[in-house]
């Protein structure tokens, strides 16, 4: 056992810092809750491609630094820790662009992977439909072959950065006569695609969080099916253990945590017992769920995708996360149901935002049930229901 | 960063889950929770024989040089086979507060002794009416008389006080803030020992010293400072209670989940329904959580790090995470769980002690939010 961290990875801790401080000094962007999904700055993007800071651990051959899973985590921790706004690069970097490395056809890699690494591809990610949320194997969009290319047609809904992505990640149906699970494929969609279109979603925030995406016999060509055709339920799992990973479960709202400790501390309500024992109490349930996400880098650092230790890490850190809403909204009284742009809303809103953005928290990548399910029947074989 | 065991430390802990499942079956714990002594001297003189007393202590007295985390894999295999005896009191307690506080010459004359097995240890800190490990809760006092000592008022939960050799008693020498450890003979005629029945079956004492002489020279670390080593020595007897709390509940998750797969009803394992597996689940993520967060602070520990914030972390964590795991071990285990002949008894009990032991949850609580600047 060894809780440290390597030289280089604190001086790699320390570059991200000073580089998310000097931007904010700059004025560039303010620290924001959910800003790694939600915040769209291409500006900010390039920064951060230019410092190699994208696709951190793919092969330098494709772009990528060929650092280590831990790495990743220490710079991804700090992007949050800040509230930076990564949303565009967010999901080829975490996700998209490691399913390409893994599965893509050569092709694909060489297509992809450099332009994630320079901030300039964009993905959104279709999966879910309106009948297939936690039951996954269960979609209807079709994607049926004619020559060189298949065509699409169907619905996604749930697509977080819609808006912004110039790709899609699309889990189709290429063969309905098979079980399910053995009848889907993966595909990389051009958000420019003839038949392609988009239409906004409102969550309770009043964010623009998702958009609905509709299929009309939108053409793919072949080479851009990800893997083996047939095989993209399993290529999904693989990819949800990566997008359940990381340090944005825990942290997806640090911004309001750090704001509402200096808030107790500037109005003496962190001497009162009952807040000083809540905010401790957050404090021990954030380290705790840190060390459980570094276990999950480590897993991978092992060559292993991460499938249990993820569904157990997601589900307990979406929990703290709902919890510091809470306790945030606690601590603040009745200001807390102030929204952002009243008069004397407190912590520029923070608190009443994430309260209603944390009802999500455990339900996106994969429900908290579903996690314990994977944790129980995966993680301590325990028979399937 | 790495997070699993080093070679050396699999293979100790290897061979100290063997030879407990070969010597310490739930029926020899049953017995030695029945016996007097609370311990039985010839697997005591096995374990020593093992190596384990010296463990971590100098090879120069005897020890194996070994550090506080690979001690720590040996606390978490005890709490695992809810080992009886004093090997907690004389090697945590005991050992390596001499080994930190105590002169050369004290060490030399304990140290080769306690890891040879011939001698038990213990600490004699806690009172009636004492609060949070705090300074002002010591009032047993040592009054100096022409040089030497005498020693004054009563200890309480005092861990295999009757069966030890020698005491680390922590005694006020000035009224306000002058703490100093002494180590006293234990079978000394002056001291007087109540075993009281505790829920976990281990032996805590009730310790009356009257009116007990104590020479200068047995005084340990320093006259009056002896508050800032007795935290140190708190901090590690709460470190090492998690390891072997981890110990318990890692075995505890085993059995529960083990259980759920065999018991049927409605002709399926129990196991087989969701609301069990999310039980189950909720367990296993407890017991990790608890796992790497007692694993920092002995890291840490092991290492010299500051690690007041740690520590107050694994604590806190383990001993509310430890009871949430137990609700559910006996929830999913069913009347059988709650009846005498089933072993699971044998563990709810121990982490309930084990929770209480060197501070609790809010007590540990309020350090960190001392840490957080709150």
């Amino acid at each position: 056992m060894d809780f440290s961290f390597t030289e280089e990875q604190n001086k790699l801790r320390q570059e991200v810092r000073n580089f998310l401080e000097e931007e904010i000094k700059k004025g560039y962007w303010e620290p924001a809750c959910d800003a790694w999904v939600q915040s769209f700055d291409t500006g900010f993007t390039k920064r951060v491609a230019q410092r190699g800071w994208i696709g951190l651990t793919w092969p330098k051959e494709y772009g990528g630094q060929g650092r280590n899973h831990v790495d990743r985590l220490i710079l991804t921790e700090e992007m949050l820790r800040y509230g930076a706004p990564a949303a565009c690069h967010w999901f080829g970097d975490r996700q998209v662009g490691g399913a390409i490395l893994s599965f893509g056809s050569e092709e694909l890699k060489k297509e992809f992977l450099p332009r994630i690494v320079k901030g300039e591809a964009y993905f959104g990610l279709g999966m879910s439909e309106p009948g297939a949320g936690s039951d996954l194997a269960s979609l209807q969009t079709k994607a049926v072959e004619d020559g060189d290319y298949y065509v699409i047609n169907g619905q996604k809904t749930w697509a977080s950065c819609a808006s912004f992505a110039n790709y899609f990640d699309v889990y189709a149906r290429t063969d309905p006569e098979v079980p399910r699970h053995r009848g889907i494929s993966e595909f990389i969609v051009d958000a420019k695609s003839p038949g392609l279109s988009r239409i906004p979603m409102t969550d309770i925030t009043g964010t623009e969080a998702w958009n609905d995406i509709f299929f009309d016999n939108v053409r793919v060509h072949k080479r851009y099916l990800v893997g083996e055709k047939n095989r993209g339920f399993y290529q999904v799992l693989h990819q949800l253990d990566y997008e359940r990973s990381g340090m944005e479960r825990l942290m997806g709202n640090y911004p309001l945590f750090e704001a509402i400790i200096q808030f107790a501390k500037e109005n003496k309500l962190s001497q009162e017992p009952v807040i000083r024992n809540k905010l401790a109490q957050l404090q021990i349930e954030f380290e705790v769920g840190r060390l459980l996400i570094y276990r999950v880098a480590l897993v991978m650092e092992e060559g292993r995708a991460p499938n249990w230790e993820s569904a157990m890490s997601k589900a307990y850190s979406t929990e703290f996360e709902n919890h510091l809403a809470g306790v945030a909204m606690e601590v603040l009284g009745p200001y807390g149901q102030l929204m952002s742009g009243s008069k004397l809303v407190p912590l520029r809103g923070m608190a009443s935002h994430s309260y209603l953005g944390s009802k999500g928290y455990s339900l996106q990548a994969g429900t908290t049930e579903i996690l314990k399910n994977i944790l129980a029947v995966r993680g301590l074989r325990l028979p399937s229901s | 960063m790495k997070l699993t065991l080093t070679e050396e430390q699999e293979m100790l802990k290897k061979t100290a889950r063997d030879f407990l499942a070969d010597k310490c079956s739930k029926t020899f714990v049953k017995q030695i929770e029945e016996s007097e002594t609370g311990y039985s001297r010839e697997l005591w003189q096995e374990m020593a024989e093992l190596g384990w007393m010296g463990l971590a202590l100098p090879e120069k007295h005897g020890g194996g040089d070994m550090s506080f985390l690979d001690l720590a894999v040996l606390l978490e295999e005890m709490g695992r086979a809810c080992l009886p005896g004093p090997f907690f009191s004389t090697v945590v307690l005991g050992g390596l507060s001499i080994l930190d506080i105590g002169s050369e010459k004290q060490k030399q004359e304990y140290l080769p002794k306690l890891i040879r097995g011939e001698k038990i240890f213990t600490l004699a800190l806690t009172e009636p009416g004492y609060h949070n490990y705090d300074t002002s809760s010591v009032t047993v006092e040592a009054a100096p008389d022409d040089g030497n000592y005498t020693i004054n008022g009563t200890k309480l939960f005092v861990p295999d006080a009757h069966i030890a050799d020698y005491l680390l008693c922590v005694a006020r020498t000035k009224p306000k803030d002058g703490i100093t450890i002494f180590l006293v003979d234990a079978k000394n005629p002056k001291i007087n020992y109540t075993v009281l029945k505790t829920i976990a079956g281990d032996k805590l004492c009730e310790v009356v010293f009257d009116q007990m002489p104590i020479p200068e020279a047995n005084i340990l670390g320093r006259l009056n400072q002896g508050w800032s080593a007795v935290q140190k020595i708190i901090q590690r007897a709460a470190v090492g209670k998690c390891c072997e709390m981890v110990g318990n509940i890692q075995r505890v998750l085993e059995m529960t989940v083990d259980y759920a797969k065999e018991r049927k009803q409605f002709d399926r394992p129990i196991g087989s329904f969701q609301a069990i597996q999310h039980y189950c689940a909720d367990m296993a993520t407890d017991v990790d959580s608890a796992r790497f967060s007692t694993y920092q602070a002995a890291w840490m520990l092991s290492e010299g790090l500051p690690c007041t914030k740690e520590v107050a972390i694994a604590k806190a964590w383990i001993g509310e995470a430890s009871q949430r795991v137990f609700a559910l071990a006996h929830q999913i285990h069913g009347a059988i769980g709650v009846t005498i002949e089933h072993d699971l008894h044998f563990y709810t009990r121990r982490a309930k002690a084990a929770e209480l032991a060197f501070g609790d949850a809010d007590f540990y609580r309020e350090i960190v939010a001392k840490e957080m600047g709150l």
